[in-house]
């Protein structure tokens, strides 16, 4: 269905020889290049700027020269950034964060997944619903209360939950874990039922059917799920922004944008290093699994 | 299967009740326990705190009594308030604006590049999925950089063009321009690759046949590919206007509400007041109005989705 | 190996019944086909065998054993699917040992099972492929091989040729049978093709919305049909069915289809059909019993004129459609006695073969 109504709308095979599409064709295909060329403009002008400002000293930004050109390039502020060690904090908070976020929540919706998309149980398809709809329950909507819980859980029980990072492990899987959940149901849900009664009928029980057969033909779903669960986690802003002051509790993404803006001194330079470093993990995955990446963002929509 | 075996308890058969019993809740307890992690999620870290939320709403300022039913309550104080308006306007506004476009440019892009060769489809959808893969706050910063009243990239291009220069953060116009504008480039990859891939189920006899009845692309456009997608459009508009009613990291870095409080959104007005202001209240009762919104168009997805289901 | 029985089986799904209640007994090592159109209960009462669908009502016994609290592992049972469920992450040698490395069977023994079927299907080169570079017929074989490592006492196919193309469909039915010819386990076949029942089956088990309609061996159900769903499904093209009426002078019966046409009673069935003189009836006459009319009429047999309305040259034979007050008639002739449509030609009927069915109760007299 997908690639050859592709292939036969883009054109025939791979071998383009001038002679065989027509002059309408090759025309709407020179329009869509052209078009495109100018998306991708819109598109990578903001990458490639911090790109160019990150090589480029304070002296030059402040000189005013132009800014789409680096005269002097350095990497001084990478080299600042990397060896300071508060960038390497946020760094490290971020990835150990993230990391925990993702293992916790492909468990909780491995397992849940598979609950509800084969071992009907009451309520289960209320709650596979349910679980659709607290996806779209937004963070800004949560952190108020959570707020205000966790400073209540304080005064009670004198357990210090803000201002730590190790929180918002306990926090960012209310953002992952529904969509992970929903899109490892519908990978589970597409496994065709005659699989698990040959299973059964082999002689496997559930967690044998999860573990030796569900999970190895839904990896690509599995994969496409963590990926997400990571970009989410490491992305994820406002908590951290709430829930956590000190520096040295900061994740990335806060850290660079509170700490490199002293007062009314904007260190760009640095910010811009600071922030396509930022960058670079969720980029440097997308780079190696792109169609995983995008069956993930897909997943949840069309799998319906 | 499973779920046979579960249904048919209803009718049991005299003398195997009690084993089947066993043997069916011991596999619906394994399910259950197997889901309990995400129930709990789900209670402890949404459903509570969502409750709560509209609780804290009806309190006072230093929470220690509900005056939600006095006659100073937050909600009065609020409608009362022309800024609150102002941000009732701003969200609705930028969340219409955004979608609109994002959904415009989606769409016109994820036609050239299926117009592309297949393989070539590929680096360009690589290329085209780059803002929405990076973390939005990271690319908001470079944004704030491009509009820095004074080293502004984009000033210093209108400069050399003999274009007057534009306080892109500092007049409010222009600041709530760009706020949409990098609302649209961070979302439009989005609506990129779902409409493309909408636009890929779309099955090319359809093309031909229309071809052939005479249409043109425009017609083909209208008749044949828009019809087809119109399920993903909408649920891709609704998750997005969600997502963008509730957006944070944008305005927060961008322009931290201002100019003038002429930018802010719920969501960071609501941070404003819960936060610095320490009036969590408030800051609740805020948050609170982006849930009306967010439930009509979850209806709507649910709605679609299962009609979609139905369809299939 | 060992032999089934059901006993009043009875499958209600939601208050619809599937099944409505079933006997059957299956002799050790015979192959039994469960044979019926889409919805008929066939696939119903294999699953319920199988463990895959608890039954409503009624037993199930396999070898001596009551099965019907017994999950599916432990029933002993192997089981070839329509769309054969090959795991597609495992090569064809883990596909087919999975079940015996659950149970937790030694390497050698699993080793040699393998092996031994492998060879059985011929499939010994494809053992470390995987299922998405197989072709359908390898896949069969695949899912069969799965089935026979693991030496059960009944061996149950669900309708497992249909996803295959017409050609490989009849080699693959030729196979089947080869291989209960050597491993000689208890079958019992789901199929709804009429031909994959007659020519594998040592018994037909012909169902019909939830109930069997009738059991027997292929010979049976071809020439002595007990309903008259069981004689116009089975047999291809299906058998000719007119309504007539019974009527008696002075030469004997007389089968009335029409004004024109009128066949009389072989003294053989005369006394079958002699109570129901004067009622209205359904004739019933396969169309290879209709062929050219040449010189002599055999005993029992008439001839007639009839216009050609539909000529099909089928190569061996040729069909000839004539229509008989509204309803096409069907006949089988040799092609080189066919007539040209519009043209008459001479027909003989052989009436020895002759069904007579009662409309109301659908039965066979």
């Amino acid at each position: 269905m997908t690639t050859a109504t592709a292939e036969a709308a883009a054109g025939h095979g791979h071998r383009v020889r001038s002679g065989s599409i027509s002059r309408g064709r090759r025309r709407t295909l020179y329009w869509s290049y052209f078009f495109l060329i100018i998306f991708v403009i819109f598109f990578l002008t903001p990458p490639l700027y911090m790109f160019i400002t990150s090589l480029k000293s304070s002296a030059e930004i402040s000189a005013a020269t132009n800014p789409w050109w680096v005269y002097h390039p350095t990497l001084s502020n990478y080299i600042d950034l990397l060896t300071q060690n508060q960038y390497l904090v946020f760094f490290r908070n971020s990835a150990i964060v993230s990391v925990c976020v993702v293992s916790l929540t492909m468990l909780i919706s491995v397992l849940a997944a598979f609950s509800l998309a084969r071992m009907k149980f009451w309520g289960s398809a209320t709650l596979a619903t349910g679980v659709f709809l607290t996806y779209l329950i937004p963070d800004t909507l949560l952190f108020i209360p959570l707020f205000k819980t966790f400073a209540f859980i304080h005064d009670k029980t004198g357990i210090e939950l803000i201002n730590h990072w190790w929180v918002l492990i306990i926090l960012l899987p209310t953002l992952t874990v529904p969509f992970c959940t929903w899109i490892m149901i519908g990978y589970f849900a597409s496994i065709p039922k005659e699989l698990d009664e040959a299973a059964l009928i082999d002689g496997a029980g559930y967690i044998q059917m999860l573990t030796r057969i569900f999970i190895p033909v839904a990896l690509p779903g599995i994969i496409a799920a963590t990926i997400f669960c990571f970009t989410v986690s490491w992305a994820n802003f406002l908590y951290p922004l709430a829930f956590t002051t000190s520096a040295d509790q900061l994740t990335l993404p806060v850290g660079i944008v509170t700490t490199l803006i002293r007062g009314d001194v904007y260190a760009w330079g640095q910010i811009m290093t600071g922030a396509l470093l930022g960058a670079a993990p969720p980029l440097i995955i997308y780079a190696f699994l792109m169609d995983y990446y995008i069956a993930g963002l897909t997943a949840g929509a069309t799998k319906g | 299967m499973a779920d046979i075996v579960a249904r048919d308890l209803s009718v049991p058969v005299a003398g195997r009740q009690l084993t089947l019993h066993k043997f069916a809740r011991r596999k619906s307890t394994i399910a259950f326990v197997m889901a309990l992690p995400l129930i709990l999620v789900v209670a402890c870290l949404v459903i509570y705190p969502a409750f709560y939320s509209i609780s804290l709403a009806m309190m006072n300022k230093s929470m220690q009594y509900f005056n939600i039913f006095t006659s100073k309550n937050n909600f009065t104080f609020l409608f009362g308030r022309p800024t609150f308006w102002m941000v009732v306007e701003q969200t609705v506004l930028f969340a219409v604006t955004a979608v609109i476009f994002k959904a415009l440019i989606g769409f016109i892009a994820a036609h050239f590049v299926h117009n592309l060769p297949a393989q070539g489809q590929r680096k360009w959808r690589g290329m085209l999925l780059i803002p929405w893969v990076i973390p939005p706050a990271m690319s908001t910063l470079a944004w704030l950089w491009l509009f820095d009243p004074s080293y502004s990239a984009f000033n210093w291009v209108f400069a050399h063009l003999g274009i007057p220069q534009v306080a892109w953060l500092g007049n409010p116009y222009w600041a709530r321009f760009c706020v949409i504008l990098v609302n649209v480039w961070v979302g439009s990859p989005f609506f990129l690759i779902m409409y493309l891939a909408a636009l890929k189920s779309v099955p090319e006899q359809l093309h031909e046949a229309a071809a052939i009845d005479g249409a043109n692309w425009l017609q083909k456009i209208w008749y044949v590919n828009l019809p087809m997608m119109r399920n993903i459009i909408q649920i891709t508009a609704l998750f997005s206007l969600i997502v963008t009613f509730s957006n944070f990291d944008i305005v927060k870095i961008l322009t931290n509400g201002g100019p003038v409080d002429q930018t802010h959104v719920f969501a960071t007005w609501a941070f404003q007041w819960a936060i610095w202001g320490n009036d969590i209240p408030l800051g609740a009762s805020i948050s609170l109005f982006m849930a009306p919104i967010l439930a009509i168009a979850a209806f709507l997805i649910l709605r679609n989705v299962s009609r979609r289901g139905n369809e299939a | 190996m060992a032999q089934v029985a059901l006993r009043n089986i009875v499958k209600t799904f939601d208050r619809t019944p599937a099944v409505q209640g079933i006997d059957l007994d299956i002799a050790d090592r015979e192959f039994i086909v469960l044979v019926g159109p889409s919805g008929c209960g066939k696939s119903t009462t294999l699953r319920m065998i199988a463990g895959l669908e608890e039954a409503t009502s009624g037993e199930i016994f396999i070898g001596d054993q009551l099965v019907n609290d017994v999950p599916p592992k432990d029933r002993d049972i192997a089981m070839v699917f329509q769309n054969y469920a090959l795991y597609p992450h495992m090569t064809v040698f883990e596909n087919m040992s999975f079940g015996l490395r659950l149970k937790k069977f030694p390497k050698p023994e699993i080793k040699e099972r393998v092996q031994v079927a492998a060879r059985i299907l011929d499939i010994t080169d494809l053992l470390d492929r995987r299922p998405k570079q197989l072709s359908g017929g390898q896949r069969q074989r695949v899912a069969m091989g799965r089935a026979i490592v693991r030496n059960p006492k009944v061996f149950l196919f669900d309708e497992p040729l249909s996803n295959l193309d017409a050609k490989l469909r009849v080699q693959m039915r030729t196979e089947i049978k080869k291989i209960h010819q050597q491993v000689t386990t208890t079958t019992v076949y789901v199929t709804h093709d009429q031909v994959e029942a007659m020519t594998l089956a040592d018994r037909v088990v012909i169902m019909n919305a939830g109930r069997i309609d009738q059991i027997g061996s292929p010979h049976e159900v071809y020439h002595t049909p007990k309903t008259q769903f069981v004689a116009g499904f089975i047999g291809s093209p299906t058998m000719n069915m007119l309504p007539c009426r019974l009527v008696e002078n002075g030469s004997g019966l007389t089968v009335r289809l029409s004004d024109w046409l009128s066949f009389p009673v072989p003294p053989s069935r005369a006394a079958r059909y002699r109570p129901r003189v004067g009622n209205e009836l359904t004739f019933g006459l396969r169309p290879e019993h209709i062929i050219e009319g040449r010189g002599e009429v055999p005993p029992g047999a008439a001839a007639f004129q009839a216009r050609l309305d539909v000529v099909e040259p089928m190569g061996m034979e040729t069909m000839v459609y004539f229509v008989v007050d509204g309803v096409e008639v069907c006949g089988r002739v040799n092609p080189a006695a066919a007539g040209r449509v519009g043209e008459s030609m001479r027909l003989v009927a052989d009436l020895n073969q002759m069904h007579l069915i009662d409309p109301r109760s659908e039965l066979v007299l």
